[in-house]
């Protein structure tokens, strides 16, 4: 098992708390933690909506009582119903409970303009990532020879990667290219692939769409490519979308490998095996910690979703309040139920706060040399590249760490922001960079940003 | 060969053939076949009841008696006589007709009972009141300036929220688990232990138990061929173990639990079992679980320190699977902790023998099965390995903190000064005695059945009876390639509507069959499902000889 350095942070990060709280330390007040994607821990609100037919479904007195509008009240009454024993405590079918399975294939169909989706091939889990080890489970055989290999893409989420080598398996990167917009080109998929001759044995090929860490939105051209490779080469594609509700670019827009296969037309619509993951952890909902996702089997061998469906099932099922809350992120309120102006306002809100995070990051980091942004077009963090100092880059070796792990250090150490140092990403040798999260409220982003610069042009000067 | 070519052009990119082979091996009979038809069933009498009443589907809920809501603006009344209309037209007169209204084919029975899973909430029994308000205050704690919760609820709401980021449950936590929850779980280990001391480090708060131990499983499998890891399990077992093996190529060592001593374990075949493993794995696991699933035997103290000699002659890293440790019932069982036995034979066993015990919220008297929340407690681990183990479990980020914060109130339930005290005894102790009532009575009745053998039901919630088939129910069953107790559990389903799970799903010596059916249906509903299984047992036995 690789060693994760990142612990390193945060480690340091829990000692520095514990000075701040016994006032050992002055320099600043708190540590702002922007090293994951999680909106509530960095002070985002959860949608009220959510929070009150989740409230009611625990304690069903509530459903009765006048204390919540009367649609809350209406959908927990009715979830309640789906439920065995009328509880949220009893276990579901495998794949999740069938109503609510039911309603997520009507989501995928409207948002994939008509595109149709069958019940029978969503399975909910608790997190998309766990969805995703079952998938890559079958995938990967840790008996064979050559060892199973996936194409996965640097920088990438590295939880997939970890997950890969655990299972026996080898990943195979693809660059991105940082320069413009962490484009996917295809050449680089054939340069990958070849890479892979002799050593691993490629069976699938993951995209991650908007992107992690790098905030890309993939074009509708750049899939068709991707799409046409995956058949070409016969890649199992693995569509990593749980930031696709995180859309910010104006000229962006979100388009799911599902529709853009299906409307590429037969004989590519009939035969590439995808599998898609979508998560309630980001987005407007941001329900990390309720751990809920599902995936979305297209074009499978039936007799091979018959042995997935039995691997879902040794882990019985996922959380009913996770699925529950998968539910009531595909169905949200509409216009003309009592809780449709305060989801539209609190939504708004959240995407306000994007937009002015996304621009902000870009010009203020921009603005600092030493630094380059690339546009936030998509997903929840801005991955900006470092040109460090060489004295710097020195610095750091002496000290046995990465020279982003040292930036990373020194920036907690100094303005008390925790953000996440890119080479646990994988982007490309000789590059570095930090990864944040940006899903944060607009006044914290201008603080976040002023600690960083001041800290920047500080470090910059230090080691020039 | 290359991937490719072994498709050939034109073929599915991933097939059974080129699937990782060890997904093909797993099984989960609890989930298995027989509950898919069941589902199937449900589904096909949930049809006709709408059709009959021209109420949507998927609005209806049911069974009638139950306190399950109906669907918003249904007056209880008119739906309470759809379904009386229902079951006049389905009264078990004719079986295989079809329905004049939906044209499916005619049941003789009007739901569907499942009693193949563990799932208490399912099958009517009521979540604990304080836990559950708590929770909602967590999830939305503007409730907490609403005067109808207690305020020791609020308490815990405040505590719990305050060790959230963001105040949130929905933050991500700390992939071991929050950490005062894992100092809680400590406590109360150490209440429960006689003061045995327990590190919050040593707690990994987990997905249910489930997650935990295939987290173990994945930690401890290692190995080529003759060296490959080999994993004692009880025959009967919780085919979650058998799963886990499989998927992990790991090596499973069955030892059989002894049937004619109320499903004892018998140390001479412990000793039988490791020899004869010897010779093709390297043994180095030794998973028991106590009180059992599906024998709900309660091992005795001395039986436990058996078992932790064993794992020490024989340097074995045992693994002990103590969800329903709340589930005793019957007199002289007593439930010992593998910790507290362990600690008190001494430091020369305390501590050498490396050990993980396993409790979750999904049974007891909580029954929170869809919470997914549970955690392990490892002892003597090789700080190395535990250094691994703390990488593995962040894999996955973080267990739901939903089922955390459940976790918490169940270690750190009202105390007797506490406002929800009485409320919350009240509803645990009716709880367990109702299990404790209802496997009295499954035992009884099952033994007043020719040709049905059954043991007590210490604990768990479940009882495994034996029963003896007909040569010729053996033989058909070979026919339509089933196993015999399959066989007998579909035609169960089929006939009267009563989901069990056959004792093959489980492991069971060569020769016999079983089944397994819980103890969770309200008392007067399991008469009933007890009458009809004899009736059905008869019936089969005569049709079969």
């Amino acid at each position: 098992m690789k060693k994760l350095d990142s612990t390193v942070l945060a480690r340091r990060a829990n000692q520095i708390k514990e000075e701040l709280r016994q006032k050992l330390r002055k320099q600043y007040k708190q540590v702002i933690d922007l090293y994951w994607g999680d909106s509530h821990a960095a002070g985002v609100k959860p949608l009220s909506f959510v929070r009150q037919v989740l409230a009611a479904c625990l304690y069903p007195d509530l459903v009765n009582s006048n204390t919540l509008p009367v649609d809350v009240r209406q959908r927990a009454q009715r979830l309640l119903g789906e439920c065995a024993g009328g509880s949220v405590g009893s276990y579901t079918a495998t794949a999740g409970i069938p109503e609510i399975v039911q309603r997520i294939s009507e989501f995928i169909t409207k948002r994939d303009g008509g595109v149709p989706s069958d019940p029978e091939n969503i399975y909910i889990s608790p997190g998309s990532q766990w969805a995703l080890a079952n998938i890559l489970k079958v995938l990967v055989n840790s008996a064979a020879s050559p060892r199973t290999g996936v194409l996965t893409p640097g920088p990438c989420y590295p939880l997939t990667n970890f997950t890969i080598k655990g299972l026996g398996g080898v990943t195979v990167p693809y660059y991105l290219s940082e320069e413009p917009g962490w484009e996917l080109q295809v050449e680089e998929l054939h340069r990958a692939l070849d890479s892979a001759k002799g050593v691993c044995n490629p069976v699938a090929l993951y995209v991650i769409n908007p992107g992690n860490p790098a905030g890309y939105v993939q074009s509708r051209k750049t899939m068709q490519e991707v799409i046409r490779f995956a058949s070409e080469k016969r890649l199992f594609l693995l569509a990593d979308e749980v930031y696709q509700e995180c859309v910010h670019g104006e000229k962006s827009e979100f388009l799911s490998y599902k529709r853009v296969l299906s409307e590429m037309g037969p004989p590519l619509s009939d035969t590439v095996e995808l599998a898609s993951f979508h998560s309630a952890s980001k987005g407007f909902m941001g329900e990390c910690g309720l751990r809920g996702g599902y995936v979305e089997l297209v074009n499978l061998d039936p007799d091979v979703v018959k042995c997935i469906y039995k691997l879902f099932s040794t882990d019985s099922c996922a959380p009913v309040l996770s699925q529950i809350a998968l539910d009531l992120m595909t169905s949200p309120p509409q216009p003309g139920d009592p809780s449709y102006p305060l989801y539209s306002e609190e939504t708004q809100h959240i995407k306000t706060m994007m937009v002015h995070n996304v621009k902000r990051v870009f010009e203020v980091l921009n603005s600092l040399p030493g630094f380059s942004c690339q546009p936030v077009e998509g997903g929840a963090f801005a991955f900006p590249r470092l040109h460090l100092p060489p004295k710097a880059i020195q610095k750091a070796k002496e000290m046995e760490m990465e020279p982003d792990l040292f930036y990373c250090m020194r920036l907690l150490e100094e303005a008390g922001v925790l953000v996440k140092p890119g080479m646990a990403n994988g982007p490309k040798e000789g590059t570095h960079h930090i990864r944040f999260c940006i899903m944060t409220p607009e006044e914290t982003m201008e603080e976040i940003l002023s600690s960083m610069s001041s800290f920047h042009t500080q470090f910059m000067k230090d080691f020039s | 060969m290359s991937h490719q070519a072994m498709n050939g052009f034109g073929g599915k990119v991933l097939t059974l053939e080129n699937m990782n082979p060890n997904v093909r091996k797993v099984e989960y009979a609890v989930r298995g076949a027989i509950v898919q038809r069941a589902v199937q069933i449900e589904k096909e009498l949930k049809e006709c009841l709408a059709q009959r009443g021209r109420i949507s589907a998927e609005l209806l809920s049911f069974p009638e008696n139950s306190s399950v809501f109906v669907a918003p603006g249904l007056k209880r009344k008119r739906a309470a006589s759809s379904y009386s209309h229902f079951k006049q037209a389905h009264k078990p007169r004719e079986p295989g007709v079809l329905c004049s209204r939906c044209h499916g084919v005619k049941k003789p029975f009007t739901e569907v009972i499942k009693a193949n899973i563990g799932d208490a909430h399912a099958m009517g029994q009521k979540p604990i009141t304080f836990f559950r308000q708590v929770l909602a205050l967590c999830a939305y704690p503007d409730l907490l300036e609403d005067n109808k919760f207690p305020e020791d609820a609020k308490q815990r709401a405040r505590r719990i929220l305050g060790a959230c980021g963001g105040q949130s449950i929905g933050a991500y936590s700390a992939s071991q688990g929050i950490e005062c929850i894992r100092q809680d779980v400590s406590r109360y280990i150490e209440k429960r232990d006689g003061g045995i001391p327990s590190n919050p480090d040593n707690i990994y708060l987990s997905t249910g138990a489930s997650d935990a131990i295939v987290t173990m499983l994945k930690l401890l499998v290692c190995g080529e061929g003759p060296d490959r890891t080999g994993v004692m399990i009880s025959i009967p077992q919780y085919p979650l173990y058998s799963a886990a093996l499989a998927d992990l190529a790991a090596v499973q060592i069955s030892y059989y639990l002894d049937e004619d001593r109320c499903w004892g374990l018998d140390m001479a075949e412990l000793k039988r079992a490791l020899s004869a493993a010897r010779t093709h794995c390297n043994p180095r696991v030794i998973c028991i679980i106590n009180p059992g699933n599906p024998t709900g035997q309660v091992q005795s103290r001395q039986c436990i320190e058996d078992v932790i000699r064993f794992a020490k002659e024989e340097h074995l890293f045992l693994m002990a699977d103590e969800v329903y440790q709340d589930n005793v019932y019957a007199e002289g069982c007593k439930f010992h902790s593998f910790k507290k036995v362990l600690f008190e034979m001494g430091p020369e066993f305390s501590s050498t023998v490396e050990m993980a015990s396993f409790h979750s919220t999904s049974k007891c008297y909580m029954g929170e099965c869809g919470f997914r929340g549970g955690y392990m407690e490892v002892i003597n681990m090789d700080p190395e390995v535990k250094a691994q183990l703390t990488k593995l479990v962040s894999v996955r980020l973080c267990p739901p903190v939903t089922g955390q914060a459940l976790l918490e109130l169940v270690v750190n339930p009202p105390q007797p000064d506490e406002p929800s005290y009485s409320t919350f005894m009240k509803e645990r102790t009716e709880v367990l005695a109702a299990l404790a009532e209802k496997a009295g009575l499954t035992e009884q009745t099952f033994n007043t059945v020719p040709g049905i053998i059954c043991n007590p039901v210490q604990g768990a919630m479940y009882t495994f009876p034996r029963i003896t088939l007909p040569q010729r129910a053996i033989d058909t069953a070979k026919e339509e390639g089933l196993a015999p107790d399959m066989l007998y559990c579909m035609r169960l389903l089929e006939e009267e509507g009563i989901c069990l799970v056959p004792g093959s799903g489980f492991g069971q010596r060569e020769g016999t069959f079983h089944f397994r059916m819980t103890i969770l249906p309200p008392t007067e509903k399991l008469k009933v499902v007890l009458q009809k299984i004899r009736d059905f047992h008869v019936r089969f036995t005569k049709q079969f000889s």
